[in-house]
């Protein structure tokens, strides 16, 4: 979040918390995906990745391990974040 | 100092299964009801939960719950008290229709009665055909009864105190907890909540450890609390492993992988099991094979840079295997792990599961803890359910289809009971400024500026600690060792700083706290299990291989003055019933 203005760290602060979750799966992905991916997108897709955080657990964790198709609004970031997330992910 | 003060009949710590059932008794009955999460309710751990609950309703195959004791009791190492678990298995019947009337979308027969499926430790007539006891919502019972649950809080007023963190529990001027000190995230403000009743219902802490399927919210806050309130925690050491979690991260890998022929490798290629259990093989017992695992990477034949785990290979199995008994399997492999087992083995490593240990309550969910020349005592206006909490309905070793049921028995009847205990005590009590004090400077202490140990590195250490000293591999040295690290780690915990001092969403500070009360929790978990020199249930120990009636069957119980180890009697009459003799526990 470099050259960030504090509205902007403020955010990111608060989406950190949004990423806590019920289950591991997601902490994961999401956590990852905030700091390795996030700062990447546009406004426009920062905003979807908020709304994103809105949806349910059970429900994401569905999109995210290919159980369900995503709502069309947020099929193209569920993509993106599984790569991110999983391309950074040595074990 | 003046704080912001609320004034509640009952305050509940916690928003999963157990807390939510137990506010949902209290709103109903028209108390004031004040729940605080610290995230919201509905991204609580119970959403994880996919097995179900275990209840003898007979829908299936013959059951009764009398069955449903003997199996839960056998299953604790009969180290569970059997008055608790003959109550959690008759009020398992109550508490599904109860769900089932508020709303739990529980998977039907034709019939249109509850479905029951089989599970593993689930009998007939006492050890003999297989029952099939849990009630399930297809494959996401927690989420289900998580949103019902909070659904119908909504609806009958509870007072949600969403993203709030709670710090430490407060007392009055005679000593009496009467609420606790909580901290709003987005604000950073401090806020006293005051209280006729608090409930603890934070659930586990399976954070403590470095491999954990524990989601990350479960950092042991409220059985922190407790400690540094005094009480002691009991059987902490009965932690169950389950032995092939993505190695690294956590997640569980089923099973079932080795049920279809999947098996482990070290770094030579080698099928190591067969060293280990020349019969059973990969399929031997979940202790066996993690420790299996664990003495290969410590003796140098793990796999990867580091040698920190070893292979699970299913490539043999082929796609089409794969896809049709292990679904899911392959999605997590290249999500987590960045392999595809079609093609690549899994690296995997022992990941922490579930806690049977914790606060200790009766089975009104009363915490209660000894007074002196054995007999106990109940903490007035404290309770606590759930993971977090010990009710002792596990003993050493949990059932599958037991955890959901015990978070939601014990919650509802802690609900019950402290609606007796508000109508028996309706006064007010006003926290002790004392008291508050030593709550806030529980946060202050994370203003402090300067250089020091960051909160990420002394997490690391800690539970990589965690992980190699009381984790799977649980001989005198390698826990003695692991013991005096401890010490140090906490030692060192005034030094860690924090960069970061601004107050709106600062979730570092968050994790701050957090670290505190992994630290306590997770040394309640080490100095428990150096001093059982036996090995039951999930506790086991190479260096004294048997279970030892004559000597450990007992309760643990940590307090964290002193590192002091108390134990006190197993509760082997049950309630209504025979008692169970232990036996050896065999399958």
């Amino acid at each position: 979040m470099n050259g960030s203005t504090p509205d902007d760290a403020r955010e990111f602060r608060r989406l950190r918390w949004q990423c806590r979750r019920g289950m591991l799966e997601l902490d994961h992905l999401l956590s990852r995906f905030l700091d390795l991916g996030y700062a990447d997108l546009d406004l426009e897709r920062q905003r979807l990745f908020s709304s994103l955080l809105c949806e349910q657990d059970q429900r994401l964790s569905d999109w995210f391990m290919f159980r369900s198709e995503p709502d069309p609004r947020f099929r193209d970031l569920v993509e993106h974040i599984r790569v991110v997330a999983g391309e950074h992910c040595p074990v | 100092m003046s704080l912001p003060t609320r004034h509640f009949d009952a305050l509940i710590i916690g928003a999963g299964g157990a807390g939510l059932n137990a506010a949902l008794q209290l709103a109903s009955a028209d108390l004031r009801v004040a729940v605080v999460s610290k995230v919201y309710p509905t991204r609580s751990h119970t959403v994880a939960a996919q097995g179900g609950v275990n209840a003898a309703l007979a829908n299936v195959l013959p059951d009764s719950w009398h069955w449903h004791m003997f199996d839960t009791i056998k299953g604790s190492d009969y180290l569970g008290d059997q008055d608790a678990i003959e109550f959690m298995c008759r009020e398992a019947i109550p508490t599904v229709y109860e769900l089932e009337h508020a709303g739990v979308p529980f998977s039907r027969l034709d019939n249109g009665k509850i479905y029951q499926r089989a599970f593993g430790g689930q009998s007939q007539n006492f050890g003999g055909d297989q029952a099939a006891r849990t009630c399930a919502a297809a494959d996401r019972t927690g989420h289900a009864i998580l949103h019902t649950l909070y659904q119908q809080n909504i609806r009958a007023r509870t007072h949600f105190f969403d993203e709030f963190f709670a710090l430490d529990l407060v007392r009055d001027a005679e000593g009496v907890i009467c609420g606790a000190l909580v901290l709003e995230i987005e604000t950073g403000e401090p806020l006293l909540i005051e209280s006729k009743a608090t409930l603890l219902a934070t659930g586990g802490f399976g954070q403590v450890f470095r491999t954990t399927s524990n989601a990350h919210i479960n950092t042991g806050d409220g059985t922190a609390m407790a400690l540094r309130a005094g009480i002691p925690l009991m059987d902490m050491e009965f932690f169950q492993f389950h032995p092939t979690g993505i190695a690294g991260k956590g997640m569980l890998i089923t099973e079932g992988t080795r049920g279809e022929g999947g098996y482990l490798v070290n770094k030579d290629g080698e099928r190591f099991m067969e060293r280990y259990a020349p019969s059973a093989k990969d399929l031997a017992s979940r202790d066996v094979v993690s420790r299996a695992i664990v003495t290969e990477v410590k003796e140098g034949r793990g796999c990867g840079e580091h040698g920190d785990h070893v292979l699970l290979k299913l490539d043999h199995l082929g796609e089409e295997v794969i896809a049709k008994r292990l679904p899911g399997i392959r999605e997590s492999s290249r999500i987590f792990a960045g392999v595809d087992p079609v093609i690549e083995p899994i690296p995997v490593f022992p990941t922490a599961h579930y806690a049977m240990g914790g606060i200790p309550t009766d089975r009104f969910g009363r915490v209660a803890m000894p007074a002196g020349h054995g007999a106990e005592e109940i903490v007035a206006g404290l309770y606590a359910a759930g993971e977090c909490a010990c009710a002792s309905v596990h003993g050493a070793n949990r059932l599958g289809g037991n955890s959901l049921l015990d978070i939601l028995v014990f919650g509802r009847l802690a609900g019950k009971d402290i609606i007796e205990f508000v109508r028996e005590n309706p006064y007010r009590r006003t926290a002790d400024t004392a008291s508050v004090d030593q709550a806030m400077a529980r946060l202050t202490r994370w203003d402090q500026k300067g250089e020091g140990t960051s909160v990420q590195q002394m997490r690391a250490e800690l539970r990589k600690c965690m992980e190699d000293h009381a984790g799977v591999f649980r001989t005198e040295d390698v826990m003695a060792e692991g013991y005096r690290k401890l010490c140090e780690l906490r030692e060192r915990l005034p030094e860690v700083r924090l960069s970061d001092h601004s107050r709106v969403f600062n979730t570092a500070r968050i994790e701050a706290l957090e670290l505190q009360n992994m630290m306590d929790v997770g040394i309640s978990i080490a100095v428990s299990a150096l001093h059982r020199q036996e090995s039951r249930g999930a506790h086991s120990r190479p260096d004294y291989p048997d279970r030892d009636d004559q000597t450990w069957l007992k309760h643990s119980l940590y307090y964290q003055e002193g590192d002091r180890m108390d134990y006190k009697p197993v509760r082997t009459k049950p309630l209504t019933v025979e008692s169970f003799p232990p036996k050896e526990r065999v399958y």
